[in-house]
């Protein structure tokens, strides 16, 4: 558990170096999550060694938002000036998107015929 | 004495556990996705903090503690992608466009909408990035000159809302296959959206993390280029 950890820490302070260093506007989080599927193809990473920390984030990653989300109510002046235009947007455009997303990759898999399933 | 209690980190981590836990014993028990426990939980606790009349300063000292774990979490998202791997190999092409789509399709509704509705200059590039993490769109409105604030804010309600009602959504509109359910919540609402799947379904969550970051990279790259078009 202890490797994991530190393994998916090191692997995300490498990210945020090559985001500043490169000046990606990636976060290192997320380039954390690209080398680490590198690392695990590479067979550098040994599955098991991230198995139970990864498993345990993963599985409480909904929690882990709850704190990011309180964060909203510092915004609520804001929102309220333009509230009709920001509440029509973000949800006709959510699902917009869904539908898109969803349709266009169904569609295509189909067409293509998947290889595996 | 009593107020330096709810300034430690003791309290806003306490609070967000508590009433994350009893949010979760309410889904169970209702069953309905309207008791979504991330959203449930953070209305809960606004309503709480500003009734006892608590800031966020106050409540974040604890709440930037589990918010630091999230960095490692998405780190981790690298494992269901790599476990896997052969199926989203398969569909590389069709995930690829799906997510160029739907990061297309965000921006143009997102800000087409705000911009129809009489929204300000600073809204509607607020909008632009909506559907991506939190960190990206922040860096995104920046450059065009969109409120980082008011990004924020738009991020994590579109990721709310997708978590909330996302799989059931695209069950609606005909898609049936995960990958491509996983793909739609992921790109539409980020990490929020891709907690949710994580927990209907492991191919699915690890599709909708992939779509994270393929999101972010090409919602980073277009939303320049529109506003290079539209300033």
């Amino acid at each position: 558990m202890v490797r994991g950890f530190a393994l998916l820490l090191g692997l995300q302070f490498l990210g945020e170096v090559l985001a500043r260093g490169l000046g990606l506007p990636i976060p290192g989080n997320v380039l954390g999550m690209g080398l680490l599927l590198i690392a695990l193809l590479l067979g550098w990473i040994k599955e098991g060694w991230i198995r139970d920390a990864s498993e345990l984030l993963l599985s409480h990653m909904a929690l882990l938002f709850v704190p990011a989300g309180v964060g909203v109510m510092v915004y609520f002046d804001l929102l309220r000036r333009e509230w009709l235009a920001i509440i029509v947007a973000l949800v006709v455009s959510t699902f917009v998107v869904m539908a898109v997303t969803g349709w266009t990759e169904a569609w295509l898999e189909k067409r293509g015929g998947a290889h595996v399933d | 004495m009593w107020i330096d209690l709810v300034r430690t980190p003791l309290f806003g981590v306490g609070l967000t556990l508590l009433v994350f836990f009893l949010a979760q014993r309410l889904y169970q028990k209702t069953g309905s996705i309207l008791f979504n426990p991330v959203a449930v939980a953070i209305a809960a606790i606004i309503a709480l903090l500003q009734l006892c009349g608590i800031s966020y300063q106050d409540y974040s000292r604890g709440g930037d503690l589990l918010l630091f774990l999230l960095g490692p979490s998405v780190v981790a998202l690298g494992l269901p992608l790599y476990q896997r791997r052969r199926e989203i190999l398969a569909r590389k092409l069709p995930i690829l466009a799906g997510v160029a789509a739907g990061a297309l399709t965000s921006i143009v509704t997102a800000s087409g909408l705000a911009w129809l509705l009489g929204g300000s200059r600073e809204v509607i590039w607020s909008f632009a990035p909506k559907s991506v993490t939190t960190p990206i769109a922040i860096g995104i409105a920046e450059k065009v000159g969109g409120l980082p604030p008011l990004t924020a804010a738009i991020v994590v309600i579109t990721g709310c809302l997708g978590a909330i009602c996302g799989p059931e959504f695209c069950r609606l509109i005909g898609l049936r296959q995960q990958a491509a359910i996983g793909l739609a919540v992921g790109t539409s609402a980020h990490g929020i959206g891709t907690a949710r799947m994580l927990e209907v379904d492991r191919l699915g969550g690890a599709v909708a993390g992939l779509a994270i970051g393929l999101n972010g990279l090409i919602t980073a790259f277009l939303v320049p280029l529109v506003y290079l078009l539209f300033r």
